[in-house]
């Protein structure tokens, strides 16, 4: 199966990529490719069959709800590319 | 004092015949004369590798030593680690320093060991031959012409080289057992959730599993003891009590029935490795091995399973990385979503970039079910096609890959090549089982892996089985020579 760059780049977008215009043909070939090595599943028949989400079938362990981590907020946003006042800074989204 | 095992450190150790600084301090020098050559490290962290082999020297003459203690060894750039550099092999994360420490690189500390550093890796883990890192291809010790394999390709190609003598890996696909036998060393990836995920950048969730890396059975036994165990910040991690593996080496393998999976000695396995696997099965039957022939008829199916799941998980996992709260973030956006889309874009790399893609595209609106469930369909019919297998027999023998380390630069055109050479490692992730890669030889001057797969939760029976195999066998003890 072919993947057509309208799609690319819809499927871009939905991940919050940008593609530059010379990579638009590396990206389709690419994924085709993928896309038809993942269709070697189609020729399995798997009516009926469960799917499996964790290797083990274990179900997700609930904690008790209480607080057990604290944040020094401080250090986290040391990592930040920009902050104020312990805020994290982004380009004016409100006018 | 570098080509020594783990027990034999500790015992040089003990009895004073060399402190845990000299042992430190011969590592590092062996890193700053070899690294530039291979590119294993990412990070070196000598200052504090000295302060902390000071303490262990400082325990050890207290007589209150571990195993492990004063013994240096090396994480993979995946494991979070306080005031370290954590790049994941990643330009978006070139200027991360971790601010928390992973369950695991915690574990290893207080078991006494010395971190000297990260080592390099495919871009978040994505990559069977190292290439993908932000930092530049790991050379594989043995031959710089090849790949030492991904994506723990830099803690596989530091234990070859003898730059560390144990190291930390994480294996999503294959990226512990893959590189583990393109450099000639031991490694085994546990049952999923055997070792605690908190604090490692994570890939595809349901399935990656951090494990050790080393010269030899034993010395995995002993990392994976103090690696391994119930961890409540890790939500899938396993609730279950950690055997102690060092005393389970020496069991006889008398009577031990080895199942050879007949689909994964076909048409893709390179002949001469065949002849290799063939030596090494009759050794095992030496040692009282019985050997039984069985079948995973759907193991080719692993790699179009995986290559969604995996991706699916991907995409959903590294959307955190939005150029807001850590992280590389592009110059001038003009606005947010400009900001998400440039930092992201300029911030990882093509493959990375492909399996979000590929991912984001099989979780997409009208694809689900054609994509992520029918390989969730898929995974259940893999997993119960070994539950068949483990019926019949006690562990799995294969090879690890279908070929030895491939050159570097001859599989980058076509991710669907790379993917391939995976065939042979994924199905065991795919089911959660615990798995190991052990030297059996040589192809050329490049070593080969034989691969060993034990039912949940049985690591204690691999480790014995590898380790009776690495008493009679000398593949692991073999060192390439450097410049």
């Amino acid at each position: 199966m072919k993947l057509e760059a309208e799609e690319l780049h819809k499927v871009a977008h939905l991940a919050r990529l940008t593609l530059e215009p010379q990579a638009i043909e590396d990206y389709t070939q690419a994924l085709s490719n993928i896309l038809n090595l993942v269709d070697e599943m189609q020729a399995i028949n798997t009516d009926n069959v469960q799917p499996m989400a964790h290797p083990l079938d274990a179900t997700q362990r609930l904690r008790i709800d209480e607080v057990t981590e604290s944040v020094d907020r401080e250090l986290l946003q040391k990592q930040a590319p920009a902050t104020e006042q312990g805020l994290y800074l982004v380009p004016r989204v409100v006018e | 004092m570098i080509d020594l095992s783990l027990t034999q450190m500790a015992q040089g150790l003990a009895s004073g015949d060399f402190s845990s600084t000299e042992l430190t301090q011969a590592f590092l020098d062996r890193i700053q004369q070899h690294n530039s050559q291979l590119n294993a490290f990412i990070s070196v962290t000598p200052e504090q590798a000295l302060k902390e082999a000071a303490v262990a020297d400082e325990i050890i003459s207290q007589k209150q030593a571990n195993p492990l203690t004063g013994i240096p060894l090396a994480h993979k750039d995946i494991f979070c680690t306080l005031g370290v550099k954590t790049s994941c092999g990643s330009k978006i994360l070139d200027n991360f320093t971790a601010p928390y420490s992973a369950t695991v690189v915690d574990k290893l500390a207080a078991a006494g060991m010395v971190s000297l550093g990260k080592t390099n890796l495919d871009e978040f883990a994505m990559g069977s031959s190292n290439e993908s890192s932000f930092y530049g291809a790991v050379k594989n010790p043995w031959d710089t012409q090849a790949v030492p394999g991904g994506s723990s390709g830099g803690s596989a190609a530091a234990l070859a080289a003898r730059l560390t003598p144990a190291a930390t890996g994480t294996d999503t696909g294959g990226s512990i057992r893959q590189p583990a036998a393109f450099c000639g060393i031991t490694g085994i990836k546990p049952t999923y959730g055997r070792v605690s995920r908190w604090g490692i950048i994570a890939y595809a969730s349901s399935l990656d599993q951090a494990g050790p890396m080393a010269r030899s059975a034993e010395d995995c036994a002993l990392l994976l003891k103090a690696m391994a165990g119930f961890d409540p910040r890790d939500s899938t991690s396993l609730q279950r009590c950690v055997p102690d593996y060092p005393s389970l080496l020496k069991e006889p393998l008398q009577g031990l029935k080895l199942g050879l999976p007949k689909e994964y000695f076909g048409d893709d396995l390179n002949p001469e490795m065949a002849e290799r696997l063939q030596t090494a099965i009759q050794e095992l039957e030496k040692l009282g091995a019985q050997i039984k022939e069985v079948s995973l008829p759907l193991t080719r199916l692993a790699i179009p399973a995986y290559y969604v799941i995996a991706p699916a998980e991907a995409s959903s996992n590294l959307s955190r990385f939005d150029g807001v709260r850590y992280g590389y973030r592009c110059e001038d956006p003009k606005d947010l979503e400009d900001l998400y889309k440039r930092s992201r874009s300029e911030g990882f790399g093509a493959e990375v970039k492909r399996r979000i893609l590929i991912g984001t595209y099989a979780l997409s609106e009208g694809f689900y079910d054609a994509y992520y469930r029918k390989a969730q369909q898929l995974r259940r019919m893999i997993t119960e096609d070994f539950q068949k297998a483990f019926n019949e027999v006690d562990l799995l023998l294969a090879p690890t890959t279908p070929t030895p380390a491939f050159d570097l630069g001859s599989k980058n055109n076509d991710p669907v090549q790379m993917y391939l050479e995976d065939i042979y490692t994924l199905g065991v992730n795919l089911a959660g089982l615990p798995a190991m890669s052990v030297p059996a030889g040589q192809v050329g001057r490049r070593p080969i892996g034989m691969q060993l797969i034990g039912n949940h939760f049985d690591e204690g029976r691999l480790l014995n089985v590898a380790h009776q195999f690495q008493q009679v066998t000398d593949h692991h003890l073999q060192a390439p020579r450097l410049d």
